[in-house]
């Protein structure tokens, strides 16, 4: 590993200070990708930034609305024990609690997972069903970004030189409104998602589809959102059929490649399989029946 | 190379020790503090051999920097027992047989710890969900899942 | 457990905990990577980006000018190896090659291939250091594929290589990647085929696949300027890292001293060398003590994984009988000749008695890693081929997969394919104990659910062993011993002692020692530490006996013929006077001074080892994931010395297999480059992904050892492979005979995808 500096800003400011100094800066929140890039020569950096001693990156808080605040750096063990993520947002437990082991959840935190723009990372399309919103920080003030735009391709992320991933924002949910992610992975734990899908799924007073969303990991060059997915769910029963379709549409939005985790052909069938499984998920959990966390 | 000064509880007791920001909190450990009880079997979070306990909760020390570690209470496999008295995870492991050639065992022991310090009632799966960060290649897991489910009910009978 | 015939044993079949057990839960045991000598420094390795090059020169002038570096190394720093074969126990090498392999000269073979070495005061300026030698690579193309290597027009890895026919000795004319063909035949094949009601034939692959062990690969060297040379590592034979270090370097035998540290692992990764003599020169160099240990991906892309195979088959069956088989294996060795090719053939068939078969064995080099044993090697893919083929042949001849098993059983007296008959051996028993099992009477139901079943074959290892026992005066005992214990032979063996002598076992301390403390012992390999050095261990015990007698009969005046050794106790014939094991230790200063007993043997007697197992298993068909339902796994261990490690070895090995059915693989790119060179992306079975192992000991005692005793370390692994690929066609009607079944290929072949 290359040598480098490490800084231990205690406020934002602090730490954008370092960010704009000009050296080569990377940030480090849990570590767990940035160090292991850094260790292989993936990465390399003048200066390392240890954003966990900042309090807005480092605390969980109410939004007005009922919605929650959750700090870049706060660790994935520290997301999914708080009782109101448990209680409110359980799609963010089943995703924060099937990142890496439990050792890694100790560390890693949503900001990292996020910045690191894996198209397999397991909580963007958990955020992006969720209607998740980006807080960022920069020289020249700060702006929000919807999780979905934040991924430019694989390991690109939106943010510009000097800014800082602050928090997420993750708004509350509609009444009869539940949010559901999972993935496919060979072995049960330990493992990067093959395919991956997060739904969200909204019913009106009538027990009809008022609104849905469908995120896709994986398959694309970044997370994906699938637009038509929508369209067909939007106003009908919350069926099989409503969900086959939704699957056939999650397929046909995959644009997979072949590689060693997976064919593209397996990867196009599993958005299909995944996302109707991901709904009928969520289905119960609306309806009282699917606890938060894993699956399996 | 420029080394930074830090400050750490390590095993109950107040250390200190200089280290580069690029050494891992395994290689101050094992370098530096002659901590070799935490092991090295990867160096990407991907076997849990060094898991260690860091402010109550299990990590991979190979995932974390030294200089990280100013002001953390650290727990290694070497502050597990007190004195010459083996805490019951290290004794079911014993007994179980749940080590063959060993390597994995101090990162099961801690890991395991974590787990029953929260969850002295973990289940079967509860328990293989939560090692599953841990590989072990010689036992096939069985015995090691047996050890921690002694454990767990022996720490529960003491406290009961 | 079931039971045949056997003694009643004191110590032999209870648990006890293992000597070494307390500071290993302790984090106390010091395992290679944990020593740390005054003024040791580092060392890091360089290795080829490339699958197949030629290189024209290596400039290494910059890496000794940075800063913290104190030695560099390259192919030059060794001597000129010797062209000719080294037995190493259970496998042999050719020193050139093992030179070869640990620094390239001329070419390199394998992306991995080490080149160069560094050493430096911190690993972090040793790998900096590393960044700054400068090779001159001419690439060539890489051929990567058993049956690719083979084809006349494949990239040649070595232009001097001869295909050597093992039968005649003879060597081709032409130079190829095949470095070795081999037959095995007897009766008449294909009038076998011809009269059979059913013939069935079937194309295997399986695909590299490493032992997995969580330690690296490690070794400290220190060199001194009188040229001994002491080493320390985890290996799992010191002798034969002496012997091979001393070779490589041209050295003495008795300068170079190996001290063993504890093993993370094994499962044979760690017979070969790969750092020692590296280690050694740099130290030489530098004049410091020069500790290397390897990545991850090092351990992936460098050390020797099991051979890549494809194996096609062809075999008959008439009512319940299998009555011939054909078949060819394919076996990758890797970057230099010695694949398990051999073992592969000749365990094949050892579960069955078949009168017509025609086996051919093919050796071939890649440009991959150098392959290595991997818990009985060569034996999974074989087992894996057969199996799969004998349960087709069973099912169309509505036969029970384990009757038929048990109908063509072989037994006491059938030959094996080379010739030679069996002694007593126990796969009738264990197709018995699984047909009786609770596993196999209760039903599996269930869509997407199926149940396979297996047999497979160890040959086990014999080779030398050398103890020592001491006495001390108050009765308890050392046993000095120089096996690497990689999994509890501490205990396995310390308990036969304490059988031998009648004693308590927690009287007994044995130690692993250095090389230069105790008699040549070959490696901790081939099922052989418990088997073989028991047998020592029960030879030296039986010295210390007939000492103890001795020095009773010297004391009491008497005739030693007039004087037994019983259950721990020394006693006259003549008048029932008796010492106590104790009481004879507390007076061996005045009878003669230190009572001390020691054997050395090369070990006869070897009992091979069969397994029958069951698995029922659950096809997610929109997934392709296969969950393990149940397993249960029936061995011939012989005795079980300590059943607790007996379970262990058996759980472990299916762990294993269940790993490299589903999951597990080498997968290359097209220019050979390791695409998965660690363990997230090399999966490896976690808790989660594996139920309980349930175990059923058959012991049929092996005549051949004292206490009975079979290995049982290797056999787990051979049937897992078979008995899963038949319980998921069970379950999905779709036969997979192709490594892994991972969810891929199972989702593509179930939903017609790819």
């Amino acid at each position: 590993m290359q040598a480098f500096d490490y800084a231990r800003p205690g406020s934002l400011a602090e730490a954008l200070a370092l960010a704009g100094n000009g050296r080569q800066v990377l940030f480090l929140a849990g570590g767990t990708d940035v160090i292991i890039q850094l260790r292989e020569g993936r990465r390399s950096c003048d200066l390392l930034i240890d954003l966990k001693h900042i309090p807005e990156l480092t605390r969980i808080a109410d939004l007005p609305g009922g919605g929650l605040e959750i700090g870049a750096a706060v660790p994935l063990a520290e997301v999914y024990e708080h009782p109101r993520v448990r209680g409110d947002f359980p799609a963010l437990v089943d995703a924060a609690g099937i990142i890496g082991g439990i050792a890694i959840q100790s560390r890693a935190s949503l900001g990292g997972n996020l910045c690191n723009a894996s198209p397999a990372a397991d909580s963007s399309p958990a955020l992006m069903a969720l209607g998740a919103t980006l807080r960022i920080a920069g020289p020249a003030g700060e702006r929000e970004l919807p999780v979905a735009d934040f991924f430019l391709g694989p390991g690109r992320n939106a943010l510009q030189p000097g800014e800082i991933l602050v928090s997420v924002r993750v708004p509350a949910l509609p009444p009869r409104a539940a949010a559901f992610y999972h993935r496919f992975i060979p072995r049960n734990e330990m493992d990067i998602a093959v395919a991956s899908s997060g739904v969200f799924l909204a019913l009106d007073e009538a027990g009809r589809i008022a609104d849905a969303r469908v995120a896709l990991g994986a398959v694309a060059p970044t997370p994906i959102l699938v637009p038509a997915a929508r369209e067909v769910l939007v106003g009908r029963e919350p069926d099989a059929e409503a969900f086959e379709a939704a699957g056939e549409a999650a397929r046909a939005a995959a644009s997979p490649i072949d590689d060693m985790r997976g064919s593209a052909a397996q990867r196009r069938h599993l958005s299909r399989v995944l996302t109707v499984r991901a709904l009928e998920h969520a289905l119960r959990r609306i309806r009282g029946g699917q606890p938060a966390g894993a699956t399996h | 190379m420029k080394r930074t000064y830090v400050q750490a509880r390590i095993n109950g007791e107040d250390r200190d020790f200089l280290c580069e920001p690029r050494q891992s909190l395994l290689e101050v450990l094992r370098e530096e503090l002659g901590l070799t009880g935490s092991k090295e079997g990867c160096n990407n979070g991907n076997c849990g051999a060094c898991s260690v306990l860091m402010n109550g909760r299990v990590v991979n020390a190979c995932c974390i920097l030294g200089v990280e570690a100013d002001g953390a209470d650290i727990t290694t496999i070497e502050g597990i027992a007190r004195g010459d008295r083996l805490h019951p995870l290290q004794q079911a492991f014993l007994e179980e047989a749940a080590l063959q050639c060993g390597i994995c065992t101090p990162g099961f022991i801690v890991s395991a710890k974590a787990l029953l310090d929260r969850e002295p009632d973990a289940d079967e799966h509860r328990i293989r969900f939560w090692l599953s960060g841990n590989l072990c290649r010689c036992t096939g897991y069985d015995k090691i899942i047996r050890a921690v489910q002694r454990a767990a009910s022996q720490l529960q009978e003491s406290q009961a | 457990m079931t039971t045949v015939e056997k003694p009643q044993y004191r110590v032999i079949g209870t648990r006890p905990i293992r000597p070494d057990g307390v500071e290993k839960v302790t984090g106390k045991a010091l395992y290679g990577a944990d020593i740390r000598l005054p003024g040791m420094i580092y060392g890091k390795v360089l290795r080829s980006p490339h699958a197949h090059a030629r290189i024209r020169s290596i400039d290494t002038s910059a890496a000794e000018q940075a800063p913290g570096v104190l030695a560099v190394v390259t192919h030059a720093d060794l001597p000129t190896a010797a062209d000719r074969v080294e037995e190493l126990g259970e496998s042999a090498v050719n020193v050139k090659e093992v030179s070869e392999n640990i620094l390239a000269s001329e070419k390199v073979l394998y992306r991995g291939h080490a080149v160069a070495a560094v050493a430096a005061t911190s690993p972090h300026l040793a790998e900096e250091a590393l960044k700054l030698i400068r090779v001159d690579y001419e690439v060539l193309p890489p051929v990567l594929d058993v049956l690719d290597a083979m084809r006349e027009d494949a990239p040649l890895l070595d232009e001097n290589r001869r295909t050597k026919t093992l039968m005649t000795g003879e060597l081709s004319e032409k130079p190829s990647n095949i470095a070795s063909y081999n037959r095995f035949q007897g009766g008449d094949v294909e009038a076998a085929f011809a009269e059979a009601d059913v013939v069935v034939e079937r194309e295997f692959r399986t695909k590299m696949v490493h032992q997995g062990y969580i330690e690296p690969q490690n070794s400290t060297a220190s060199w001194n300027a009188d040229g001994t040379l002491t080493i320390w590592t985890s290996t799992q034979g010191a002798f034969a890292v002496r012997n091979l270090v001393a070779e490589v370097l041209k050295k003495p035998i008795a300068q170079v001293k190996v001290v063993p540290m504890e093993i993370g692992g094994g499962f044979g990764g760690k017979l070969p060398i790969y750092l020692d003599p590296v280690a050694a020169l740099l130290s030489k160099k530098s004049g410091r003590p020069v500790k290397i240990v390897m990545s991850r991906t090092e351990v992936f892309e460098a050390t020797g994984p099991t051979s890549g195979t494809v194996i096609r088959v062809k075999a008959a069956a008439k009512g319940d009988r299998l009555t011939a088989v054909r078949a060819s294996l394919f076996y990758e060795a890797g970057a230099f000749p010695g694949s398990s090719v051999g073992a592969g053939s000749m365990t094949m068939l050892a579960p069955y008695s078949v009168e017509n078969f025609e086996l051919h064995a093919y050796d071939v080099v890649v440009n991959k890693p150098k392959t290595a044993a991997y818990r009985a090697p060569g034996a999974p893919a074989a087992a894996f081929a057969i199996e799969s083929v004998i349960d087709e042949l069973a099912r169309h001849q509505k036969v029970d997969p384990l009757v038929f098993r048990k109908v063509n059983s072989a037994r006491k007296g059938t030959k094996m394919v080379n010739g030679i008959a069996f002694p007593r051996i126990g796969h009738e028993e264990c197709v018995e104990a699984a047909l009786n099992s609770d596993h196999y009477r209760s039903p599996i139901e269930g869509p997407y659910r199926g149940r396979g079943v297996a047999s497979g074959y160890w040959f086990n290892g014999g080779m030398q062993s050398s103890v020592v026992v001491a006495v001390n005066t108050d009765g308890t005992v050392n046993l000095v011993e120089g096996s690497t214990d990689i999994g509890g032979t501490r205990a396995s063996l310390a308990m036969q002692l304490a059988e031998t002598l009648g004693i308590p076992y927690e009287d007994i301390r044995p130690s692993v020692v250095d090389t230069d403390s105790i008699g040549h012992n070959d490696v901790t390999g081939g099922s052989r530490t418990t088997f073989a050095t028991g047998m020592a261990v029960y030879e030296a015990g039986m010295a210390v006996r007939r000492e103890m007698v001795a020095r009773a009969a010297r004391l009491w005046g008497l005739p030693e013929d007039d004087v037994e050794y019983a259950d721990g106790t020394v006693r006259s014939k003549k008048d029932g006077r008796q010492f106590t094991f104790k009481e004879v230790a507390a007076q061996s200063a005045r009878t003669g001074g230190p009572i001390t007993g020691k054997a050395s043997l090369v070990a006869r007697g070897v009992g091979g080892a069969y397994g029958t197992h069951i698995v029922d298993v659950e096809v997610d068909p929109e997934t392709g994931k296969v969950t393990i339902l149940r397993y249960t796994a029936v061995q011939d261990v012989g005795t079980a010395i300590h059943p607790s490690y007996v379970e262990g070895q058996i759980q472990g090995g299916v762990v294993q297999g269940i790993g490299w059915a589903l999951n597990e693989e080498y997968v290359f790119d097209e220019e050979g480059r390791m695409v998965n060179a660690s363990f997230l992306d090399y999966r490896m079975p976690t808790a989660l992904d594996v139920p309980m192992i349930d175990t059923i000991l058959v012991e049929v005692p092996n005549p051949g050892h004292p206490y009975g005793v079979r290995g049982v370390g290797e056999v787990p692994i051979v049937p897992p492979l078979a008995a899963i690929a038949n319980a998921i066609y069970d379950a999905t009607g779709h036969r997979f005979t192709e490594l892994p079944m991972s969810p891929r290929r199972i989702v593509e072949a179930l939903n017609g995808l790819a």
